[in-house]
């Protein structure tokens, strides 16, 4: 418990002040004002087109806002991000782990031994001279946490990393991310799936129509939601 | 018709006979093309690829006048390096004109557009792709250039063929700059051209088909290769 509490005081808190996005004269984002902090598992839900991965990619640094400000306060942390389709090289399972220890300037007799042993731990170890792409869709999400796992990360952003898979793979995206969670990363998910959400998460944003509608943790939201639309998502009703 | 008007037969006494003055042409003509592919390729892969990733004021006017050079006719490219490497010229001291030398240099001029304008292509299309991942890992602009390369590979390797075929076909460029001398710039191409302005049309034709073997063996390896690799990398 005390370990957790340093951890989480260690990565610097994110702000969003008044953020808003636009494209081509749309607003996708109303200005948007949230705050990450803490070594949480925040998960973002919505329906789809709702922004929750616009609100990610503006958090990520991936997209910059069109007004208000994504600001750390302190020093950026190490960051990484899972994508709903993971993109992997066209090079083998075990090269697309070892590319990243070269970015990361990790000295080269370092990366293999490294690498196999992250591979190991997803349960990669035997299709790592497979070519990544010819691999199934739960072993490429696997792969593509693998990926994240080797940047050691403070922030981890998941983008419905789970909504192309099957019960399994599922599971097993799941208990990475709770992996990534014990090792003190900050979670930053998004998810349309209400169960997954009742599992992972410590708190919830709740997205509808590029707005920023709650942000409460996750046992209250199910319980008290404070939106009709949040509640009407609960349910099960379509929302949109 | 004689047998020796068939220009296959032509064709296949020239190969059985290991005639060497043949042996000679068809190595030269090869050498030429593949050293100036090679260095176009060089040249030309990191040049298109940087082409595909920066955004700077004016680059479509870049891309527009790089597309338009892939139909630069090879006369007026032999002519240019013919220009620069006479004696009078401003490279003349190099001594390279009538040099197989100077036919490498005019190949590279018409090989390099092709090659840098289907690279771009290609390397935006997968950059489209990765574009976010690679920012999310950290990857540099400058670093995203190897990787997208490699990444492309297959696709690039077509590319060079054409380049490799533009290079082997042309034949006005090493005319002007080489001047089809008899055992020092004569290549397939400009062979051709003699035997048939001579009238020796059955020898023409057969070191046309030749020189369309050969091509097209150096395509089907290269199909071989990339279709293996292909399918085991998917």
């Amino acid at each position: 418990m005390n370990v957790e509490t340093t951890i989480s005081t260690d990565i610097a808190p994110l702000h969003f002040d008044q953020v808003r996005f636009e494209h081509r004269g749309h607003r996708l984002l109303m200005p948007t004002s949230v705050t990450f902090s803490g070594c949480r598992r925040t998960l973002i839900m919505g329906p789809n087109g709702a922004g929750k991965s616009l609100l990610m990619r503006l958090a990520h640094g991936l997209l910059r806002p069109s007004g208000g400000q994504v600001r750390w306060q302190g020093a950026t942390p190490v960051q990484a991000m899972v994508f709903q389709r993971p993109v992997l090289l066209r090079r083998s399972a075990l090269e697309n782990l070892t590319y990243v220890l070269a970015i990361r300037r990790v000295p080269r007799a370092q990366r293999k031994a490294r690498a196999l042993d992250v591979l190991e731990r997803f349960g990669l170890a035997a299709l790592s001279k497979r070519p990544a792409r010819v691999l199934s869709g739960g072993e490429q999400q696997r792969l593509a946490l693998a990926r994240a796992w080797l940047l050691d990360p403070s922030v981890l952003f998941l983008d419905e990393p789970t909504s192309a898979l099957d019960p399994a793979a599922i599971k097993a995206v799941e208990d990475a991310v709770n992996a990534f969670h014990q090792q003190g990363t900050r979670i930053i998910m998004a998810t349309h799936d209400l169960h997954q959400a009742r599992r992972l998460a410590d708190d919830i944003i709740f997205m509808y129509g590029g707005q920023a509608l709650e942000h409460t943790p996750a046992d209250r939201f199910f319980d008290i939601p404070h939106s009709p639309e949040a509640a009407a998502f609960i349910r099960g009703e379509l929302v949109w | 018709m004689s047998a020796s008007d068939n220009p296959f037969y032509t064709a296949l006494t020239l190969i059985l006979g290991m005639d060497h003055r043949l042996f000679d042409i068809v190595a030269l003509s090869l050498q030429v093309s593949l050293i100036a592919v090679a260095l176009a390729s060089l040249l030309a892969l990191p040049l298109g690829a940087a082409l595909a990733l920066w955004r700077f004021p004016g680059r479509n006017i870049v891309i527009v006048m790089l597309n338009a050079l892939m139909g630069l006719p090879p006369v007026v490219a032999g002519l240019c390096v013919y220009l620069l490497l006479s004696r009078a010229g401003p490279l003349g001291h190099w001594g390279l004109l009538f040099t197989p030398g100077a036919m490498v240099v005019a190949q590279v001029i018409l090989v390099l557009p092709i090659i840098a304008a289907l690279t771009r292509q290609q390397i935006e299309s997968l950059h489209q792709e990765y574009a976010e991942q690679l920012h999310s890992l950290g990857v540099r602009p400058l670093r995203m250039i190897p990787t997208l390369l490699w990444d492309a590979r297959f696709g690039l390797l077509t590319v060079i063929l054409a380049g490799f075929g533009r290079a082997s076909a042309e034949v006005g460029a090493v005319m002007i700059v080489g001047g089809n001398i008899d055992g020092v710039t004569r290549v397939m191409t400009t062979s051709i051209v003699l035997e048939t302005s001579k009238g020796n049309l059955p020898l023409a034709l057969g070191l046309g088909i030749i020189l369309l073997s050969l091509v097209t063996l150096i395509n089907a390896l290269a199909h071989v290769v990339s279709e293996m690799a292909k399918r085991r990398l998917g």
